[in-house]
């Protein structure tokens, strides 16, 4: 049953800032990195709220924050009702077990020497809930129960699974402790598609079933629509839209969602062959070193020579339920601005960026 | 004659103390000139493995490949390692989904094109290099006499792809496999670099061979597209009889496990049950039978063969999803 009781969590204006150090003997901040710079939102209990956005743009930043896994710089987090920044020790203890989190790569975030039993029952323990062995049983079965693994699996271990199956140790992990949220942070897309269906569709029966609610991260538009009731695009920091996912379908009203959705291949080419593709100039500017103004206007197709460079726009409800951080969402909407052509900026990767080592080396032909 | 035409091609993988594993299994396809070709399927179904035989970039020890490749009549597989690396970059050019690993760190992005033109081309190094900045301005790379003098690290990760689509293309091969080409990176670059894509073969008249597990990057580019499993073509067609009318029950439950960015919202996704983990071997009978909904007896009785179908393509199935049943 999905009760509809308003908003079980509340952002405001929250920022993460993570600070750039160099210097070899001392540490010297030499800038930010503006992962998450000021953002807004309610997700409504029972709801499953989709933050979309590209690689770096402060996605999981953000659910990371909202969780203060990572502690935020400035702004307020509520949940049910409680100012979660504030709270200390066992209150805050107290109020993680009901926020939990599911990770992208199954694998990485399951310590392989774990056997699953030990998995599950390390978070009751963490939080006092494994005093009775009869109880605790029972509820380990339960929950596996729930996410579609036999009893058996409780004395294996992680790497005998497969990536799906072990996608549903993680949510079991989180689903053990009874939360009222749940943060998923790219939960399928380390997934086959036939397993990404089997995974999304089993998030779907647990929310109907329990009442979940769900604040579900990640970079695919076609996922996040079709799971979310309330989908929010993220562009280097920021929210630049929020709507119901039909809505935001029907009608995108920003010109980064309108780039994003245009950008999203279907596998119709009955739909293919006849879409607009509004391709963006260059790449994504670093969130280091943020453009002034609307951050997206060194790539926009429709930014203007007043306001876009120099003032940030608002997010801003432009119809019911439909809120849109751009100067001039109505004029590009009524097609009385028209795109045009961008030279694209070349962006340099951020040191913190750099992909690892190398790897082997292949030489050029 | 076609320009590629892959037969019976095999690849066993045989460490000491295991079993052997047969990674790709007797896949047959051709490639016409000028046509792009579609290789899907999930992971570990052998689509790499299979253009990395084809490449002849396999490594050299640790597997057996049986079967013919041939370029044009030659059969790549029977030639010697020098012959095969000069085809290599001058027939046949390559781009892999991580291109930071297939380019030189220490080398400036100019200079690892323009050595493909001396190399390949018997130009001098200067011609090579206005020929180099020619390539990176022709794929898109902005203010490409300064790109030419720096490294890889320093561009981002769609400008590198660029980059190695340039060295691919520098000798103007009649054929470029790309592995994945924009699987690691953001959808809008994506969608940059397909279109990219599309017209370098649209201009060029080179064939393509487009890897990928992404359905909707086939629908918009490949004439035909093979549909793997298991290592074997299942299904067969060209993209329009694909995606409107797919035969084999695994293609249509993929087909039908996808959320679209179109389609009504809230829709049970129609997941295929089970996983590749389930396979059966194909010597035993088809090895997508513990998860299809359509499994007869024949299908446990040994592998069903690769047969023409009506509408011009291949289909490896006893009880295939019938023409009537139309994709939601
Ligand atoms: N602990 C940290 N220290 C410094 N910078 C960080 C840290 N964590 C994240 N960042 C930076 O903050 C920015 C936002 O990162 P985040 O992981 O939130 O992005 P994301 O939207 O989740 O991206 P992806 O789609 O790649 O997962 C990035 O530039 C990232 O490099
Ligand atoms: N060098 C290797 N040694 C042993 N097995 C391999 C090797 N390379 C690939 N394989 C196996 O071959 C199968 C097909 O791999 P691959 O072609 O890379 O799949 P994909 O379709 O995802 O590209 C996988 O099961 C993989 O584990
Ligand atoms: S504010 Fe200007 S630059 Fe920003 S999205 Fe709107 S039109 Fe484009
Ligand atoms: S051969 Fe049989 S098991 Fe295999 S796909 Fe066809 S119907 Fe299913
Ligand atoms: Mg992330
Ligand atoms: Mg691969």
């Amino acid at each position: 049953m999905t009760e509809r009781t308003g908003p079980l969590v509340e952002l405001r204006d929250v920022k993460v800032h993570f600070p750039i150090k160099s210097g070899l003997l001392v540490d010297r901040t030499v800038g930010y990195v503006y992962a998450v710079d000021g953002v807004s939102l309610s997700i409504n209990a029972g709801e499953t709220y989709g933050l979309v956005g590209e690689s770096g743009c402060g996605k999981s930043t953000l659910g990371r924050g909202l969780l203060r896994l990572v502690e935020p710089t400035d702004g307020e987090i509520v949940f049910d009702g409680t100012d979660v920044r504030a709270l200390k020790g066992e209150t805050m203890r107290r109020a993680r077990r009901r926020m939990q989190m599911i990770f992208q790569d199954p694998l990485s975030s399951l310590d392989p020497r774990q056997s699953v039993e030990s998995l599950l029952v390390e978070g009751l323990k963490a939080h006092g809930l494994a005093k009775d062995k009869a109880e605790t049983n029972r509820r380990l079965r339960e929950t596996l129960e729930a996410v579609g693994l036999p009893a058996s699996a409780l004395t294996k271990y992680p790497h005998e699974f497969s990536g799906g199956q072990r996608q549903r140790i993680g949510i079991a992990r989180a689903l053990v402790l009874n939360p009222d949220l749940i943060v998923a942070d790219e939960p399928v897309s380390a997934l086959d598609v036939s397993i990404q269906a089997q995974v999304l569709n089993l998030l779907k029966d647990l929310q109907t079933e329990r009442g979940l609610t769900y604040l579900i991260i990640a970079h695919d538009l076609a996922v996040v629509r079709h799971i979310s009731d309330t989908v929010g695009v993220m562009y280097l920091g920021g929210l630049v839209e929020e709507a119901s996912s039909e809505d935001l379908y029907r009608e995108p009203l920003h010109p980064y969602t309108r780039a994003l959705m245009s950008a999203v291949p279907v596998p119709d080419p009955l739909v293919e062959d006849r879409r607009e593709r509004i391709l963006l100039a260059g790449d994504l500017p670093s969130p280091s070193n943020p453009p002034a103004g609307c951050r997206f206007h060194t790539r926009c197709p429709w930014a203007q020579p007043t306001r876009c460079g120099d003032e940030r726009p608002a997010l801003r409800e432009v119809t019911a339920g439909h809120r849109v951080a751009c100067h001039y969402a109505e004029d590009i909407e009524a097609g009385r601005i028209r795109p045009h052509e961008v030279e694209p900026e070349l962006v340099r990767p951020v040191d913190g960026d750099l992909p690892g080592d190398p790897g082997e080396l292949i030489p050029t032909p | 004659m076609s320009l590629l035409d892959v037969r019976d091609l095999s690849v066993v993988f045989q460490r000491r103390g295991e079993r052997p594993f047969t990674a790709v299994d007797k896949v047959s396809f051709t490639v016409e000139p000028g046509q792009t070709v579609g290789l899907v399927g999930e992971s570990g179904c052998g689509k790499s493995v299979t253009s990395l035989a084809i490449m002849g970039l396999l490594p050299k020890r640790g597997n057996k490949v049986t079967g013919e490749v041939l370029f044009e009549g030659t059969d790549l597989l029977k030639l010697r390692p020098d012959d095969m690396r000069d085809r290599r970059g001058r027939d046949i050019g390559m781009i892999f989904q991580d291109p930071l690993s297939s380019l030189n760190p220490v080398i400036p992005i100019g200079v690892q094109v323009a050595e493909v033109l001396e190399r390949h081309q018997g130009r001098e190094r200067k011609q090579a290099l206005r020929e180099a900045r020619e390539l990176l301005d022709a794929v898109g790379i902005p203010d490409p006499d300064r790109r030419l003098k720096e490294y890889p690290h320093q561009i981002s990760g769609g400008m590198r792809q660029r980059a190695l689509i340039a060295i691919a293309l520098a000798c103007k091969p009649r054929l470029l496999i790309a592995d994945e080409p924009t699987t690691a990176l953001d959808v809008t670059i994506q969608a940059q670099i397909l279109t990219l894509l599309k017209q370098l073969v649209d201009d060029t008249g080179t064939a393509l061979i487009m890897i990928t597990h992404d359905l909707g990057v086939v629908a918009g580019l490949c004439d035909t597209v093979n549909v793997l499993y298991g290592g074997k073509v299942v299904e067969r067609a060209r993209r329009h009889e694909l995606f409107g009318q797919p035969r084999h029950p695994y293609t249509h439950g993929l087909l039908n496990s996808v959320p679209r960015l179109d389609s009504i919202r809230g829709e049970r996704l129609h997941a295929i049950r089970g996983s590749v983990a389930d396979n059966i071997p194909w010597t035993e009978g088809c090895a997508f039978a513990p998860r299809c909904d359509n499994v007869v007896d024949a299908c446990l009785e040994g592998p069903p063969p690769l047969e023409p179908t009506a509408t011009g393509g291949d289909l490896r199935c006893n009880n295939p999803v019938s023409e009537e049943v139309a994709v939601p």
